[in-house]
């Protein structure tokens, strides 16, 4: 269970208070009737889903109700960095590579068996 | 009470207290500080179980949480508990215990007769190969194996014991209080970091409990002892025995279940029987040891072969030794001990058989000295015996232990302790994702990278010596809370001869001829299973794992898990570092269920939401629906009417009078600021520019993709205070959703979103005589059809009570509902009740309400849409907005191609054809019922309902294209071959002109 640091209450409180929204800094189309159906298909639905450093949003839902920005390895749960609305990651998957542990085979990503 | 491999002295037990337990319904006697394992090996008790697959006979292996084969069901009733393993449960006076299987008994079981028959009729992958095809054999294996199989059986009844959950926090957690963790704790402890430091056992020591080494010149039990108590005088230090840390979870969240009453009696007389800490450390120390390897040899899991360290551990723990005549079988100098301590305990050992040519540690000087047989360069290649062990084959293998080089032979004996190596329990480790690394020079498997702030301590990190688990336990003690430490103990020589690694003892047949070399004795996987799946092309150890079962179930591999992947590594030429291990998941041992669930069961499952007329409802007979957590009422039935005779009679009163629906459960948003207005324009469908203070509005909320998510009523209050409705169910997604666009794309918007849902009380009453009740209440309002028209709001008194009025309709009747603060909610509701009484005001539920709106071919969103319905798929375009500037959220959606389809399943009224049939809801819709199977799927009912008041049935649905197909008929065919035909037609059935709600 991850333990994630609200920059907006500036405390580490339990997932359980969050929800998670999705991949961060996907921005809406200043003129939707402008652009593309493919450009608006895009906006919508496509994410970058990376093994590794990935940006996404959460909601502190059952605390200040703010939303802010993880960074967050997919693969080891490694929480980087939160950060406020507006800003910008300092931590980026080019400025750190995930740690070594994303070498793996083939093998590791069956699913869990019982 | 003849505990017939007793030793008269020595062991922690409480000679004083005798203990009187049963097993399989005989009566033996133990003593207190025995386990139920040790009180059965002391009574010469063999067979504890059979095996899950062959159904062999077994006997205890282990004397720890590594036991896979002495599962046991105990006590009785809705006590009873399955699968605890009999080395983990403490003895009391009137324990009651038994096998988890065996039919008729475990001593005699005829499925042991399949065991006999062999790998002929359950080869490996049998369960898939079965089951895979043809199919239907397996519904006819499965009888006979469920019949047979399988372990513990639950009880059906209640628990009736209580169970607790616990947040935890502290700076260190030390896991494991054998030599390492104390040590750990003890350096921790001296740092004033607040420690905690769990232990599975009764009482912390772990392997120091049954040493006979010394530590800084103190006898290993003293010190143990003298370390417990210094822990537990130390303020920011929590020592828990009987508490098992079972899982390790992401950023240092470890769970641990504490067995408070377990060991006093089958019910917890006071307070909880278990709880689970949720630990929340900063630093993880993991000292949770090692476990022996058996060996794998043919006819290996013949009750009476146990590791050798569990037989010192009976010995010297419980005073009790396991055989009268002891062969011991070892790859290294661990088993000399053993045959030292059965020496010393004044039995007989007949050989120390060891694969190694030339063992020549200081262990193997020892039992030379004592005058022990040493068979070097021997291995035991076969048990005998049918129940029980009889003898051991041995016979000498070459120096790398791969092949025989001379004839074998037989020596007598009642028990075979084997000493195959030790695994480092790296079960914890595992469950956050880190995969072990195997190390040649501990020959195991230690835990790999972490992300996790976890340090090792001891055996778990291939430590095994005891002063390298006591130094290495001070370091990462100091490591763990920021500390240094130079203390150095000093446990005198502990030198050991290099050890071998021999992982499978080879036979004088082939592994696929020679009897059962087990591997994994809790799933029954062999030497031979496990070359089988190699040969059937399972080369992966994760495909290897889930093929034969490798490792399964409760037993997590514990002791089977190396050999097996030697085995594989072997089989496909590989190293053991290339082939690699699976993965151990949580829980290390079975966590109960009870636990688990803790207090969050029965009426605390989920929290129950009233509103604040609840216990008018109540206490007038209504019945309740759920409605995500509120309790809704459903339907207000009087004496001796049928659901449908109530509904007919609540939606008539709204027709033909007044009826009153509490409408406190819609969610309620207040929306202020001077941009709320612009905010409203952009999350609605329709412009609200306009909207006058005083007026109200209906809106839909589409997601980007176009499709609706939710709709409600707006009310401006003035110009910078609007107060918004939700459904039900969606109230806290739609403010989730408001401040998302708020927080992320529009933060120049000055605008402020807060639930008001649970501060008002809603009281929304229908009918044509529902202005004259409010009438009678409310004076400071004109509440004439000239001055407050439909979908008006306005503030008065109503009753004395300031309120909120608003004119709006969900029935098509003439309605107002008055908001009031909740905590007046039930006085407004009665109130109004009395006033209405003249006209027969008649509550009316949920049922109705959806009756009357359907009527009126009113959506519910979330039942007549499921995003996937746009508002033109709705015939809802009216509540679109085409001249707004700015591009309200879902709008550009509208013109993408498949949004914008002709042929779109679009939601129209039914018309039954039989006036007096109601389609049941769910029912697909197809244009020809004679069309063959398949037949083209047009669509499904979403609503359907009897309309008393029209007299027939209604009915709402999706039809592809149903807009163009106006007076069409269509037809549901039913799961009963009934084929019911329906008209499309207007979703709007009653008054379709609109002229009741604007009366």
């Amino acid at each position: 269970m991850h333990h994630i640091y609200c920059p907006y209450c500036e405390e580490t409180r339990e997932e359980e208070e969050y929800s998670y929204t999705g991949e961060a800094h996907i921005e809406r189309p200043k003129d939707p009737a402008s652009i593309t159906d493919e450009a608006w298909g895009d906006y919508m639905f496509f994410r970058s889903n990376p093994r590794g450093i990935h940006h996404e949003m959460w909601y502190h839902a059952a605390g200040c109700r703010r939303y802010f920005n993880v960074t967050r390895n997919t693969q080891s749960y490694q929480i980087h960095e939160t950060y406020k609305m507006g800003e910008l990651p300092k931590i980026t998957a080019s400025a750190k590579p995930a740690p070594s542990i994303a070498v793996q085979t083939a093998t590791e990503q069956l699913g869990d068996a019982p | 009470m003849s505990q017939i491999n007793r030793l008269a002295t020595g062991g922690r037990i409480d000679r004083s207290k005798p203990m009187s337990f049963t097993f399989n319904g005989k009566t033996y006697q133990g003593f207190d500080g025995d386990t139920l394992a040790s009180a059965m090996l002391a009574n010469g008790v063999g067979i504890v179980g059979r095996s899950f697959k062959y159904a062999r006979a077994r006997g205890i292996l282990g004397h720890g949480a590594e036991e896979p084969n002495a599962l046991m069901q105990l006590h009785k009733g809705n006590a009873t508990v399955p699968n605890p393993r009999a080395t983990q449960v403490e003895l009391f006076n009137g324990l009651i215990a038994s096998s988890t299987n065996g039919w008729p008994s475990a001593e005699f079981d005829l499925m042991g007769l399949v065991g006999k028959i062999g790998g002929k009729l359950m080869p490996v992958g049998f369960y898939y190969k079965t089951f895979m095809a043809p199919q239907k054999m397996w519904m006819t294996y499965e009888k006979f194996i469920r019949k047979a199989a399988g372990f513990g059986r639950l009880s059906l009844e209640p628990d009736p014991d209580t169970y607790d959950k616990l947040n935890v926090h502290c700076d260190v957690l030390i896991v494991g209080a054998g030599p390492a963790g104390l040590a750990a704790a003890l350096e921790a402890g001296r740092s004033g970091k607040r420690v905690i430091i769990v232990d599975e056992q009764n009482e912390f020591g772990g392997t120091l409990l049954a040493s006979k080494q010394k530590i800084d010149g103190v006898e290993a039990v003293s010190w143990a002892q003298q370390t417990a108590s210094t822990l537990l005088a130390m303020e920011n230090v929590t020592s828990m025995t009987r508490t098992t840390a079972f899982g390790y979870y992401d950023h240092n969240f470890v769970c641990a279940i504490e067995r408070r009453t377990d060991h006093i009696g089958p019910v917890a007389l006071k307070g909880t029987r278990q709880r689970i800490h949720r630990i929340r450390a900063h630093e993880v120390v993991l000292a949770t040891g090692a476990i022996e390897r058996p060996l794998v040899f043919a006819n290996n899991d013949l009750p009476g072969i146990m590791l050798a360290n569990s037989v010192s551990t009976y010995i010297n723990r419980y005073a009790v030794v396991p055989g009268q005549n002891c062969v011991i079988m070892t790859t290294n100098d661990s088993g000399y001990q053993t045959a030292l301590d059965i020496h010393a305990a004044g039995r007989k050992v007949v050989a120390v058989v060891d694969s190694r040519h030339a063992p020549d540690g200081r262990l193997v000087a020892m039992a030379k000295i004592a005058g022990i047989q040493v068979m070097a360069g021997y291995g035991v290649i076969e048990a005998q015996g049918g129940r029980k062990v009889k003898g051991a084959i041995v016979a000498p293998l070459d120096a790398a232990g791969d092949q025989l080089i001379g004839p074998g032979k037989t020596l007598s004996c009642d028990l075979i302790a084997v000493a195959g190596g030790w695994s480092p329990v790296v079960h914890l480790s595992c469950h956050t994702g880190s995969r072990p690394v195997w190390k040649d020079d501990v020959a195991g498997f230690v835990p790999g990278k972490t992300i996790q702030n976890q340090h090792l301590a001891g055996a778990v990190a291939g430590e095994y010596q005891l002063s390298q688990a006591l130094n290495t336990g001070i370091q990462a003690g100091a490591t763990a809370s920021g500390t240094q430490s130079a203390q150095v103990f000093n446990c005198g020589d502990e030198s050991e001869g290099a050890a071998q690694a021999l992982y499978l003892i080879p036979h004088t047949r082939p592994i696929s001829r020679a009897p059962k070399q087990f591997v994994d004795f809790q799933n029954d996987v062999t030497a031979a299973g496990i070359e089988l799946a190699t040969r059937e092309g399972f080369e992966s150890i994760e495909h290897v794992k889930r093929y034969t079962a490798l490792g399964f179930g409760t037993d997590q591999g514990k002791t089977g898990n190396v050999n097996g992947m030697a085995i594989v590594a072997k089989a496909l030429n590989k190293s053991i570092a290339e082939t690699g291990t699976t993965i151990f998941r949580p829980a290390y041992t079975p966590v109960t269920f009870g636990a688990i669930g803790g207090r969050d069961i029965g009426a605390l499952l989920d929290p129950a939401r009233h509103t604040a007329m609840h216990p008018w409802h109540v206490a007038n007979g209504a019945k309740f629906e759920n409605v995500g957590q509120w309790k809704r009422p459903w339907y207000f039935p009087q004496a001796n009417e049928t659901m449908q005779q109530t509904l007919n009679r609540e939606c008539m009163a709204v027709r033909t009078s007044v009826g009153m629906l509490d409408a406190s459960t819609l969610g309620k948003i207040d929306i202020q600021g001077k941009d709320a207005r612009e905010f409203l324009n952009r999350v609605y469908t329709n412009a609200w520019s306009k909207l006058a203070p005083g007026k109200c509005r209906y809106g839909l909320m589409l997601k980007e993709d176009g499709m609706i998510f939710d709709d409600g009523v707006t009310a401006c209050l003035n110009d910078s205070h609007f107060l918004m409705t939700t459904t039900s169910g969606g109230a806290a997604a739609v403010l989730g959703w408001l401040e998302l666009w708020h927080q992320t794309e529009w933060p120049e918007l000055e605008v402020y979103f807060t639930s008001v849902t649970d501060q008002w009380a809603t009281c929304s009453f229908a009918g044509p005589n529902s202005r004259k009740v409010l009438e009678k209440l409310c004076t400071d309002v004109d509440l004439s059809a000239a001055a407050m028209k439909f979908m008006d709001y306005r503030e008065g008194t109503v009753a004395g009570i300031k309120s909120r009025i608003f004119r709006i309709s969900f029935t098509g009747e003439l309605s107002f509902e008055v908001n009031v603060p909740a905590d007046q909610g039930h006085y407004m509701w009665q109130q109004l009740m009395q006033a209405g009484e003249e006209f027969g005001i008649t509550p009316y539920g949920t049922e109705s309400m959806h009756v009357l709106r359907a009527e009126k071919g009113f959506i519910i969103a979330g039942q007549d849409t499921d995003g996937s319905m746009t508002p033109y798929d709705c015939l809802m375009g009216w509540a679109v907005g085409k001249t707004k500037s700015f591009s309200f959220l879902g709008e550009r959606s509208f013109t993408r191609p498949d949004t914008a389809r002709k042929d779109r399943k679009q939601l129209v009224g039914l018309k039954p054809k039989d006036p007096t049939v109601v389609i049941p809801e769910g029912s697909q819709i197809v244009m020809d019922p004679n069309q063959p199977i398949p037949m083209d799927m047009m669509g499904h009912v979403t609503s359907s309902y009897w309309s008393e008041c029209l007299g027939h049935g209604i009915a709402m649905g999706t039809v592809k294209g149903g807009s163009e197909r106006m007076g069409q008929t269509v037809y549901c065919p039913q799961a009963d071959g009934r084929v019911l035909a329906a008209e499309i037609c207007s979703p709007v059935f009653y008054d379709p002109k609109g002229e009741h709600h604007h009366d």
